[in-house]
């Protein structure tokens, strides 16, 4: 009971803080909005290109054409070999008819060419197509499928997708080389802009000592109120971002300069959004004043 | 029953200045003690020690049972809730109420409101401030910013209360008057020690009297018996 009396008066009094010292509180405020609204850019840019990333990998297949003649118990090996392989997704088998019927379906010229084919009279390849789990492991993958006994040709658009990986791969180590960075030089900018802030207190610190106030006692008003400075930073990069992504997404219709590039809906990632820079601001506001706190605490 | 004791202590601080030599001395719960001397003589140093801002270099103090100088930092506020210390500059939150200023050092123990509430009222009644409880510390006169001070400092019943200077930025009247009250808060059972260079409030006090002198207690007169020897 004693312990909920302190607490919340501790919370009470880090409120009343707050708006008595207003123009300090203001300054590490607008520090932790600023900072806050490119770690939001630098996190959307981030889940995006993740997203992204991810969609491409799903959309590479590798494609294995087989022998011309082949047997049916051949494919029925070459299948259990793929299945057993680690880094195979899923696979699927298409004989030269269902393929020679699909192409047919997709447009009329195909039609009229192939509808007098019999099933020998068939050009096609029978083919295997498959996904890996890992797009790094694609090479690997592609030319073991092609060592394969029964397997003529392996297509999986080669060159490109090494490059797209390694595209990716960039990006990705550099949004979060950026987002991390944002992070720690935003929690020691709040430091020391609450440190400003607390130095002008020193004397409220000092009564504190005197009364009779443990180091937590003291300690814990000045962290709640590094956590409200942290909120009410949050705000205006919570608004912002829900505000502009959402817009920018209906401006785009849900992508960017091409349907190949498919923008993240923004529910609910918005509200993931939201709740990273709720929580980056309020820890950051926390460890800020838990940092500066700290050196006046020592006699 | 010995509140304070002090035996052979001695400060010197890390300048290599030593303030206090060798001192030995005790006070007896319920006393009213004032300490004078110049400035420089090792007043302020004596009763910071008391109150642990400072740490003895060498010799021993208790007071209330507590070990000063083995007290770590973070367990002072043991020390510091069993007394009381008043200031020359009055040392009050100036964006804080007087109730507030007052109520400050009750909350740190977790007390009730109800219970914190009528403690302060009386407090503030004792001191005579009862009707100026929503003011800001701006809005006083010396006397009643440290008549606030006074009454923070004895909220929570300290066996001890440690005045320094208190009367030093205030006119000879209102001196008196905060006299009275400190004369009040030792009648009812409260150890005072008070340091002053005010040698008239001292022969009007007619209390012990310790003269200290470099940092060594050059004459104790007993209740009662001081006499002005300084010229």
């Amino acid at each position: 009971m004693k312990a909920f009396r302190i607490f919340g008066r501790n919370i009470r009094d880090a409120f009343k803080s707050v708006f008595r010292n207003f123009s300090l509180s203001l300054a590490s405020i607008s520090c932790i909005t600023i900072t806050l609204l490119v770690v939001a850019v630098s996190i959307i840019l981030f889940y995006n290109v993740n997203n992204f990333t991810s969609l491409v990998e799903k959309d590479v297949t590798i494609v294995a054409f087989l022998d011309k003649n082949i047997k049916q118990d051949k494919i029925d090996e070459i299948e259990t070999k793929i299945k057993t392989m680690s880094g195979v997704a899923s696979y699927d088998f298409r004989s030269k008819d269902q393929i020679k019927e699909e192409m047919m379906e997709s447009s009329s010229d195909f039609e009229n060419i192939m509808k007098d084919w019999s099933s020998e009279e068939n050009p096609l390849y029978n083919a295997i197509q498959v996904k890996v789990k890992d797009i790094e492991q694609i090479n690997k993958i592609a030319k073991e499928i092609e060592d394969m006994e029964g397997v003529s040709i392996v297509k999986y658009g080669e060159g490109m997708v090494e490059q797209l990986i390694g595209a990716f791969d960039a990006v990705h180590k550099i949004t979060i080389g950026l987002v991390i960075a944002l992070i720690i030089v935003t929690a020691f900018l709040i430091s020391n802009t609450i440190k400003i802030t607390i130095f002008s207190r020193q004397r409220e610190i000092e009564i504190m000592r005197l009364v009779g106030a443990s180091n937590l006692n003291i300690k814990i008003p000045f962290i709640m109120e590094g956590l409200f400075l942290g909120a009410f930073g949050a705000i205006i990069p919570i608004i912002a971002t829900i505000y502009g992504y959402t817009t920018i997404y209906h401006h785009f219709n849900g992508q960017l300069f091409s349907p190949f590039i498919k923008l993240l809906a923004p529910s609910p990632f918005m509200y993931y959004v939201s709740l990273i820079l709720l929580g980056i601001g309020i820890l950051v506001g926390m460890f800020g004043s838990w940092r500066a706190v700290r050196k006046y605490l020592k006699i | 029953m010995d509140l304070i004791r002090l035996r052979d202590v001695k400060k010197t601080y890390k300048t290599g200045v030593t303030a206090i030599q060798q001192m030995s001395l005790s006070i007896e719960k319920g006393d009213f003690v004032f300490l004078i001397g110049s400035t420089g003589c090792g007043k302020s140093t004596l009763i910071k020690m008391l109150y642990r801002e400072e740490k003895p270099t060498s010799g021993q103090i208790i007071v209330g049972g507590i070990d000063v100088g083995k007290l770590r930092n973070g367990k002072v506020y043991k020390l510091r809730r069993k007394i009381g210390v008043v200031f020359q500059d009055f040392k009050l939150l100036p964006k804080a109420t007087v109730y507030e200023n007052v109520a400050f050092s009750l909350e740190v123990f977790g007390l009730p409101k109800d219970e914190i509430h009528s403690k302060v009222i009386k407090v503030l009644e004792l001191v005579g401030l009862k009707h100026k409880i929503k003011n800001y510390p701006r809005q006083l006169s010396g006397g009643e910013q440290q008549r606030v001070a006074i009454a923070r400092a004895i909220v929570n019943g300290p066996k001890l209360l440690i005045c320094d200077e208190p009367t030093g930025n205030l006119d000879p009247n209102t001196s008196m008057e905060i006299m009275e009250v400190l004369d009040q808060i030792n009648k009812l059972g409260t150890t005072i020690i008070m340091v002053t260079h005010d040698i008239s409030i001292v022969k009007k006090m007619k209390k012990r009297t310790i003269r200290l002198q470099s940092g060594r207690i050059l004459k104790d007169y007993a209740k009662g018996t001081f006499k002005d020897e300084s010229i």
